[in-house]
């Protein structure tokens, strides 16, 4: 085995460093994207037409059981026949958003129950009107057991990009390969890219860690 | 909460294959897509079997009384969860080779996907074994057992009913994993899929099958994990003696 540190530090991690602008970018992008749908969705299930409903459940237990490398494949290769030409970027934003949207309103909808009964029958028994009482009492109820999961969700989107690569989304690993392709070294080009991965999701994890207890306040209080 | 209506899902598949059969031209490539699928399960059922003996070592490393064992499975977990499993995949083909370890494609593919699996389902048996109530073990103590019985008889047969759901989820995602192995330069059931798309061009009816697939399986997972645990909780049903 031979490590070259000259090699890493001059050509790969220069390179790679805008490759994990792009992971992050798609990762943030993809992901409010997928809050986005995944509350629309979360409704859906829950709306009083049970035609929506099914629809939506059906929609939320399909995507679970896909492969995100399946959704990113389907888009690429549809969308042009449907004659939307995006940006591979946006196609791939768009591909995790979609593929995200599922566990996002499973966490959301699982925010909302978790709120009690009784609040909904007490903002009822105040006369508040039913969005308000939505918006003023059980919303902000649902966001802190909402924050850990949606915190996880985060962590895994960004775990996800590197299925990008396959459609050539100038992220980390695909920038690692060409690098690997051009100079026939493999070893440090994917090894800095495992080290990151693994360095940033570590860091994003006590980040979150941090956002939950600022966010919780029965955690805040130290119960 | 009422059961999901997955009836309707029936009539529609069975109208949706129709439709195929009659105007798709399935023939040109359901072929090749059946040959990966046979690749896809000879990868996920060993690595799904690889990631449960894992996660029940690693797991219960992580309680371990010896602070070495518990810091080694901390690592692993750490590690192998805060990477991505392409990442790992790439790292074990090309990688590896440059520490004098050269591993076939298979073999990379079942190492890789059970390692990254194996590093949630620690997580999981962990929380599970934690989650066996306090009592269990003060009795085995006054029961004289001895530890490694203590485990196999009392402790771990009760954190597996626990630990049943989310090791379903576990498969599921280790199934969905398996669409990767393209990395190491296996053809599975996707590699196939894209490349019968180069050569036929019948994208839709490609990618919907495939859908199709993957649904089937994790379904089939689902099943299972269901069957096991109505199977697991029998002695907790009443009316039956």
């Amino acid at each position: 085995m031979d490590w070259r540190w000259d090699f890493t530090f001059e050509t790969v991690i220069p390179r790679i460093l805008p490759g994990l602008w792009v992971t992050v970018e798609v990762t943030v992008l993809s992901f409010f994207l997928a809050l986005f749908l995944g509350l629309f969705l979360m409704l859906a299930k829950r709306s009083k037409i049970s035609f929506l409903a099914f629809l939506a459940a059906e929609f939320i237990e399909f995507m679970r059981g896909m492969p995100l490398v399946v959704v990113i494949f389907f888009l690429f290769f549809v969308l042009p026949m449907a004659g939307i030409y995006l940006p591979p970027i946006w196609t791939g934003v768009l591909a995790m958003g979609v593929y995200n949207s599922a566990p996002a309103a499973e966490i959301l909808r699982g925010g909302l129950q978790a709120v009690p009964k009784g609040q909904w029958e007490a903002a009822y028994v105040l006369n508040y009107p039913p969005h308000q009482a939505f918006r003023r009492i059980i919303l902000p109820q649902a966001v802190g057991p909402v924050i850990p999961g949606l915190g996880n969700l985060l962590i895994l989107a960004f775990k996800e990009t590197p299925l990008l690569s396959f459609v050539a989304i100038p992220e980390m690993l695909d920038t690692a390969k060409r690098i690997a392709s051009e100079t026939y070294r493999f070893t440090e080009p994917l090894t800095v890219v495992g080290v990151l991965f693994l360095i940033l999701s570590l860091v994003s994890a006590v980040f979150i860690k941090i956002v939950e207890r600022h966010m919780i306040p029965e955690m805040r209080h130290g119960r | 909460m009422t059961p999901r209506p997955t009836a309707m899902l029936i009539p529609i598949a069975f109208l949706g294959g129709l439709y195929f059969a009659v105007f798709s031209n399935v023939a040109s490539f359901l072929p090749a897509l059946l040959n990966g699928l046979t690749v896809t399960i000879q990868v996920a059922i060993p690595s799904a079997i690889l990631a449960y003996a894992i996660s029940v070592a690693a797991g219960l490393g992580r309680l371990s009384r010896n602070a070495a064992v518990r810091l080694m499975s901390g690592a692993y977990v750490e590690i192998f969860r805060g990477v991505s499993l392409l990442v790992i995949l790439f790292w074990l083909f090309f990688v590896l080779p440059e520490f004098g370890l050269t591993l076939s494609p298979y073999v990379a593919a079942l190492l890789g996907i059970s390692l990254n699996a194996g590093a949630y389902g620690a997580e999981i048996i962990r929380g599970a074994v934690q989650a066996v109530p306090r009592g269990q073990y003060e009795a085995c103590v006054t029961l004289n057992m001895p530890g490694w019985r203590k485990y196999s008889r009392i402790i771990l047969p009760q954190a597996l009913i626990i630990a049943v759901p989310a090791l379903t989820n576990m498969t599921i995602e280790l199934l969905k994993g398996t669409a990767l192995v393209s990395a190491v330069t296996l053809v599975d059931v996707t590699a196939a899929g894209v490349r019968q798309n180069q050569l036929t061009y019948r994208t839709i009816e490609i990618f919907s099958v495939l859908a199709l697939i993957y649904f089937c399986l994790s379904q089939v997972v689902r099943f299972a994990g269901a069957l096991l645990e109505t199977g697991f909780n029998r002695h907790l049903r009443t009316g039956r003696s």
